[in-house]
């Protein structure tokens, strides 16, 4: 332990050198909607920690083989210098003139993780290994094999902490194929933006009543929400849903057969909340949203200045959802 | 400590692999140790195996410790220490057994492979034979391609994949290693000394002779050194290697006076003492030049043909008073030497009083019947000479045989073999013949070395191996010097003229000394066996025997003699292989382009237009495309118009390739500006 704070304190330096170093390149990365390429010029190239290991591990047998003048020793020891350079070289080229766009980012909610999705093309006709994608100082990397002439998603995680759009910053692409001694990177930043739903309140507030004209739309389509009659029993149906009271009676078995309401619609309003402040107005809403699409129903939203008309269907909850991201913002 | 993630643990299939290239790292290893370690490395490698197959948890931490602690304990029971060349090396290996207990994570792969490297190093320090570097090719591709499966998370690469690309690697290290080799300035070693053990354990002649002694040495082949004659070589009866020379007897074994490094370590020029002063000699005849290169033997002395010329001698050699040629270091390592020897010299005219009591001493209580033989002589009235002539008509004319395998003999050895047994080896003639001249009062001693060579006429030298090791004998007559005796040659003349495979009859041979009645087979294998000794040789001398004097040498004649010239063409070559490396690496990431003119250009295009922030989106078509570039780009659009037309022609109908080439040509050059 004790070494590697010596190790630790003898290479600040260091560290901090390349710190300010990187600080000064990712300043000077430009956003780019993309496919960025890469090419030679914007490959960086560094010994890992193996690396200078094994540097010093082939000093030490250079001066093995001096001290015993054992020339097999020389030869193998110069076979791994030479070795380290070849995969300098590998490295080096493992991660040149590969072609990076922007993937789909799906939406999430404020505290979840959002992914930027990356797609890193490899236009040459061989194969690449172990292309890592991570934002830069992290431990996590996603890693992938890049088929000749195709690419790869990959995808790069970030805690979504508020609402609104979440930029995606400058990211790393960068690999230590094939042999762990050297790390090629590349700093990128792809204009790409995840769109964070505000955080859904907690459960339990009961939305507002429905308002409106019940009954009015009642369609025929089967679904699961409101009791509609009996129908005669045919193969497939589950026991569940067989209706056993009138079974004795009729001496068939029936069927229950329910359908979904259309007849209600309600609104979902920012007034009506006027105890609380507006973030947590937000996630109250949010939380309503959610529960009037999972009860199948009809809901419209009305935000200051905004005004979404009544309807269902994921479309629809994006839509309101991505208004109350945006609100205010 | 980093938690063991899916990312990082080590695959099963990998860490089988890993066993797999380890013990072909270790296994040479193993047949020079002592057993109980290659079992302890296998019994931890099959139990790892098995710990991977069946799911069994890896030891805990104390078991770990103790198994670390008592292997220190074993190694310094079975080598008195746990440093030095024999035991690091095996404490190398038994912790490259213990790692793979904590072995789990990729990132463990790496310490292994760095050790893999280091054990294959240590190997080069006991043998640097020629199959050596099948050995080093072999393990370099293996540690490399378990180091690329290492670097490669998820999912483990198919050993095809790992193994081609190590050795596409290792062949293209290859160039550097040769421009290294050669050019990296070498500096004369050792730098901080050798530990005691260094260098491989050999057999080989010692300075002290017992009965069975040498013919223990017969039934090894293993060389004990080579010879080059510049000029003529000697006829076979006057190839005598002189070594150690024996004059102390205590009634069965014959001892040196002195060990070897005495006669550095005590010499003293003011307790000036006879033993270490070169003994007097004067040379005649014609000289035989000659060059040795010794294997290694850990001993002080050096050999040369009777007798060496004392102002040629090796650098580190001196002559002791009994005329040995000795080496101030113990012979480690390979050794080539120049000499030149005379076949005719006075050696010791005027032995001194004291030298000569000493040289006729002999235990008074043992061997009585040889000591009555000898005394009866000299009542006879015999000289000197008539003695030695009688002794050795006593071997010739009683039936004394010449064998490998004599009976055993009690104390009184000299006794038993002349009246009872009179079955011996050279020992036992070279012991009884100069205890019947001490017996007789003729100072006289025992010399060992080795005797004739094989002729390798593939390269023209003389190989002279253990089983050439011999015995014989050197009487002082007054006004004559030292005279060398081989009794060896009364009993069993064609042991002298022609070898030992002569000498003895065929059954009790070792297989390598037969010549004669050879089937097809077997002279086919005597005759590999000599080209083989003659690349092994051209192998010592060119690869293993490239020092900082042959570098020197060889890159003088090119011109590259100054320390400065090395460095500058070491350092243009490491510069020229780095670029075509570059190249290389450049040429298989170059972005594919399609055959088809007209995709190409369009690709093209297409990146030129992304450059502008207007890439063409993976759900567009050239017509959509085009049509968004003409809105957002207006000045654009005359051209892209063109481009879209042009490829569409030339991808979609086909006719007019080559107007249509020129007009996607000619629309990307309106784009570029």
């Amino acid at each position: 332990m004790r070494v590697w704070l010596l190790l630790k304190i003898l290479l600040h330096p260091i560290r901090w050198a390349q710190e300010r170093i990187d600080a000064w390149v990712m300043a000077r990365v430009k956003r780019q909607p993309g496919p960025v390429p890469v090419p030679r010029h914007r490959v960086y190239i560094l010994p890992t920690r193996f690396g200078y290991a094994f540097a010093a591990l082939s000093l030490v047998m250079l001066l093995a083989a001096m001290n015993y003048s054992n020339n097999m020793a020389f030869a193998l020891t110069f076979l791994l210098i030479g070795l380290g350079l070849v995969a300098m070289h590998h490295t080096h080229g493992n991660l040149v003139n590969v072609e990076v766009r922007a993937g789909p980012v799906a939406p999430v909610f404020a505290g979840e993780v959002a992914h930027f999705e990356v797609h890193v093309h490899n236009p040459a006709r061989r194969q690449r290994y172990s292309v890592s994608v991570g934002w830069p100082r992290a431990d996590v990397a996603t890693t992938a094999d890049l088929v000749p002439e195709n690419f790869a998603a990959l995808k790069l995680p970030i805690a979504a902490q508020r609402r609104g759009w979440l930029p995606a910053r400058v990211f790393a692409v960068s690999t230590e194929f094939p042999l762990g001694m050297f790390h090629a990177w590349t700093w990128l930043e792809l204009e790409m933006s995840c769109l964070v739903y505000p955080r859904p309140a907690p459960p339990g507030r009961e939305p507002p009543p429905a308002r409106g004209v019940g009954g009015q739309l009642a369609g025929s389509r089967p679904g699961l929400d409101e009791f509609a009659g009996l129908r005669n029993y045919q193969r497939g149906d589950t026991p569940r849903a067989i209706h056993w009271k009138s079974f004795p009676k009729l001496r068939r078995p029936m069927v229950k057969q329910f359908q979904e309401t259309m007849d209600r619609e309600f609104w979902l309003d920012w007034s009506e909340l006027p105890e609380l402040d507006a973030e947590a107005r937000l996630s109250q809403l949010a939380r309503w949203v959610l529960e009037a699409e999972g009860k199948h129903l009809s809901y419209g939203l009305r935000l200051p200045g905004t005004r979404i008309a009544p309807s269902r269907g994921a479309t629809h909850q994006h839509a309101c959802l991505k208004a109350l991201a945006l609100h205010d913002t | 400590m980093k938690k063991t993630t899916a990312e990082t643990y080590l695959a099963q299939s990998s860490l089988l692999r890993l066993l797999a290239v380890l013990a072909l790292v270790v296994a040479p290893h193993l047949t020079r140790m002592p057993p109980w370690i290659g079992a302890m490395v296998a019994s931890l490698a099959i139990w790892r195996a098995l710990a991977s197959l069946r799911q069994w948890p890896l030891p805990p931490q104390w078991l770990k410790v103790l198994l670390t602690i008592a292997a220190f304990i074993a190694i310094n029971a079975t080598y008195g220490r746990i440093n030095g060349q024999h035991a690091g090396t095996a404490l190398l290996i038994i912790m490259l057994g213990l790692k793979l207990t904590e072995m789990r994570e990729r990132r463990d792969v790496l310490v292994v492979v760095s050790l893999c490297y280091f054990t294959m190093l240590t190997h080069f320090l006991f043998s640097q034979e020629i199959w050596t570097i099948l050995y080093l090719g072999a393990c370099s591709v293996g540690v490399t391609a378990a180091l690329i499966e290492a670097s490669h998370p998820g999912a483990p690469l198919s050993p095809r994949v790992t193994l081609r690309l190590g050795g596409a690697m290792v062949l293209l290290a290859l160039p550097l290693m040769l421009a290294l080799f050669v050019l990296f300035p070498r500096v004369p070693g050792p730098l901080w000394g050798l530990p005691a053990d260094a260098g491989a354990a050999r057999s080989g002649i010692s300075d002290t002779m017992s009965p069975g002694d040498i013919s223990s040495l017969i039934q090894s082949d293993e060389v004990a050194f080579r010879v080059e004659f510049i000029g003529p070589p000697p006829p076979m009866n006057q190839r005598y290697w002189r070594g150690p020379v024996l004059s102390s007897f205590d009634g069965r074994a014959w001892r040196a006076e002195f060990k070897g490094d005495d006669y550095f370590r005590q010499y003293n020029p003011r307790t000036l003492v006879k033993a270490f002063e070169p003994a007097s000699a004067t040379l005649a005849g014609e000289p035989v030049r000659y060059r040795v290169t010794m294997e290694p033997h850990r001993q002080n002395w050096l050999f040369a043909l009777d007798l060496p010329d004392s102002r040629a001698l090796p650098p580190t050699a001196r002559l002791s008073g009994y005329y040995q040629m000795l080496s101030r270091e113990l012979v480690k390592e390979r050794l080539r030497y120049d000499a030149i020897s005379y076949p005719r010299y006075v050696l010791d005219p005027d032995l001194t009083p004291k030298w000569q009591r000493s040289a006729q001493r002999l235990p008074d209580d043992r061997n009585p019947r040889a000591l009555a033989l000898a005394r009866q002589w000299r009542a006879e009235g015999l000289d000197d000479s008539q003695v030695v002539d009688r002794a050795l008509r006593l071997f010739r004319t009683e039936n004394f045989y010449y064998t490998l395998e004599p009976p055993t003999l009690g104390r009184d050895m000299v006794d038993g073999f002349l009246f009872d047994t009179r079955r011996g080896f050279c020992e036992h003639y070279a012991s009884a013949f100069t205890v019947l001249m001490r017996g007789a009062g003729i100072p006289a001693r025992v010399v060992v070395g080795y005797q004739g060579g094989e002729l390798n006429d593939v390269g023209a030298y003389y190989v002279v191996r253990q089983s050439d090791a011999h015995a014989w004998s050197e009487i002082w007559l007054a006004g004559r010097g030292w005279i060398r005796v081989d009794p060896t040659a009364a009993v069993a003349p064609n042991r002298v003229e022609r070898g030992l495979s002569e000498a003895l009859a065929a059954a009790e041979l070792p297989a390598f000394l037969r010549r004669g009645g050879l089937t097809a087979f077997e002279y086919f294998r005597l005759r590999t066996d000599v080209a083989w000794d003659y690349v092994n040789v051209a192998w010592d001398r060119w690869v293993l025997g490239f020092n900082e004097e042959s570098q020197f040498e060889l890159l003088s004649r090119i011109g590259l003699g100054e320390w400065r010239d090395m460095v500058i063409a070491l350092t243009v070559m490491v510069g020229i292989f780095m670029g075509l490396l570059g190249l290389l690496s450049m040429r298989s990431a170059r972005i594919a382009m399609p055959k088809d003119e007209a995709l190409r250009l369009w690709r093209r295009a297409t990146r030129v237009l992304a450059s502008k922030g207007l890439p063409q989106d993976p759900a567009e078509g050239p017509r959509d495309y085009a049509a968004r570039v003409a809105r957002e780009r207006p000045d654009l659009a005359q051209a892209m118009e063109q481009l879209a037309r042009a490829y569409l022609a030339a991808r979609y109908y086909g006719d007019r390739p080559r107007e249509n080439a020129l007009e996607l040509a000619a629309a990307l050059k309106s784009l570029r500006t």
